[in-house]
């Protein structure tokens, strides 16, 4: 990494998880749940995105280059720690070797499934409820897909929190004991509507 | 009566850059006896468990009470001082390992220089030398003195760098101690007038961004100090200190 960046690189890697690419997950996740009103209400939804003015700058500038900073510098950070958990069994120490290994995982997940759905659609494919059904049509792919959402969730939860300690938002022990029963609300809640929204597309 | 024995298992390193290898040692238990007996006891009777005469297991301390920090070491997996590791409290057997993140010299002591590097670049005390005499400083208000004192019980043993994932050889942070001590020096009334000085030193590389908020310093940390409160606040501070220098300066 570049000399004398660590600090601005950080403090970015930071901001980039919640804004954009948190409000994107939560974003997605939501627009996702129209699902469970059927494949019509779905579809509507994926229309209204698709008809966004410059959508694919948009795409761009507010989702592929953020998530592709965030990637590459985690794997940098996730691969510099020497982790250990067996000597140290903290419930923090704990998060802080899941948040690495959910970032991996959730790097694959996501790979993937831009691979299933926008480079098909790039390719001349048409993203709708029948796409994400097909998918879903295949046992491995809901394991797949259950693993991937809880752990993007996860990483996301679990990141909110590093960013409130990251910006100096909650300092003292008390204010982060709360920040963690917050988020795990977040986590429990979130993970719900992404599992839901994919049980809507299991036939 | 057959004699009490206490069993120990050291991780030992001939030179810097020797192959680590274990010895075990059965020596005589006395009543109240810590760490720092039991290897003492080893020095004056140089005998390994096999009974084979070995040369004295090396290691470092000084005052004995819990506030020079030169007696780290890791003890049943676990970063402290020899001095307050009593035997009476300690499974045995009683696993001795030197904390290899930083140089081992010999044995059981290390080269803690690094985090004496850290404090110089943090430029962790307070300038009050000039030609002249520049009359008394300001008043510190007595609760802040309160909490301030706490910091200033870090004596630079560096258990919370052992403890953290993030101090290793492939990282060069300068682990959590040295944000604490900057916390300490920008509270102080007279230290406060170089706070930015301190502030930019935790912005480079190898600072405060490379905490990674396992917060295993604060749970290690003997003398209590809390570590993670110091790392957020300063986050909070270099925050700020970044924001004003982009937009006003």
């Amino acid at each position: 990494m570049a000399k004398g960046h660590s600090f601005l690189s950080h403090k970015l890697h930071s901001l980039l998880g919640l804004f954009p690419i948190g409000l994107f997950l939560l974003f997605h996740l939501t627009a996702n749940y129209q699902a469970t009103r059927g494949a019509e209400a779905f579809n509507q939804t994926v229309g209204l995105i698709e008809n966004v003015p410059l959508l694919l700058v948009v795409e761009f500038v507010f989702i592929y280059i953020p998530i592709l900073f965030h990637a590459v510098y985690g794997l940098y950070i996730a691969f510099q720690a020497k982790h250990n958990v067996g000597n140290f069994g903290y419930f923090r120490n704990h998060m802080f070797l899941w948040q690495r290994v959910t970032g991996i995982i959730t790097l694959i997940f996501i790979v993937w499934h831009v691979w299933e759905t926008r480079i098909q659609k790039a390719l001349g494919a048409s993203v709708d409820f029948d796409m994400m059904a097909n998918i879903f049509s295949s046992p491995a792919m809901i394991v797949f897909y259950t693993i991937g959402i809880i752990s993007t969730v996860f990483h996301f939860s679990n990141g909110l929190w590093s960013f409130l300690v990251h910006w100096g938002i909650t300092v003292g022990p008390r204010s982060q004991r709360v920040a963690t029963y917050l988020t795990m609300v977040v986590f429990v809640v979130v993970t719900f509507i992404g599992l839901r929204a994919m049980s809507a597309f299991i036939l | 009566m057959a004699e009490k024995l206490i069993h120990l298992i050291i991780t030992r390193q001939d030179s810097p850059d020797s192959t680590p290898y274990k010895e075990e040692f059965k020596i005589p238990y006395r009543p109240g006896m810590n760490v720092i007996g039991a290897l003492m006891e080893i020095q004056r009777n140089p005998i390994n468990a096999q009974g084979q005469k070995t040369s004295p297991v090396n290691w470092e301390s000084n005052c004995l009470e819990e506030v020079c920090g030169a007696c780290s070491m890791v003890i049943n997996g676990k970063p402290r001082q020899a001095c307050s590791a009593l035997i009476d409290k300690l499974e045995q057997p009683i696993r001795l390992e030197p904390m290899s993140t930083f140089p081992v010299q010999r044995d059981l002591s290390i080269d803690r220089s690094r985090m004496f590097d850290a404090l110089k670049r943090v430029k962790a005390w307070i300038p009050i030398d000039g030609t002249h005499d520049l009359g008394p400083g300001p008043r510190m208000p007595e609760v802040e003195r309160q909490w301030a004192y706490e910091l200033s019980k870090c004596m630079t043993c560096g258990v919370c760098l052992e403890a953290c994932p993030n101090v290793n050889a492939k990282s060069e942070f300068i682990g959590p101690f040295a944000i604490s001590q900057v916390r300490l020096f920008n509270q102080h009334p007279t230290g406060q007038m170089n706070k930015h000085e301190r502030l930019e030193a935790l912005m480079g590389d190898g600072g405060i961004g490379d905490c990674g908020n396992s917060q295993n310093c604060v749970q290690a940390c003997p003398k209590g100090i809390p570590l993670t409160t110091s790392i957020a606040h300063m986050n909070k501070e270099t925050t700020k200190h970044a924001v004003k220098k982009f937009f006003f300066s």
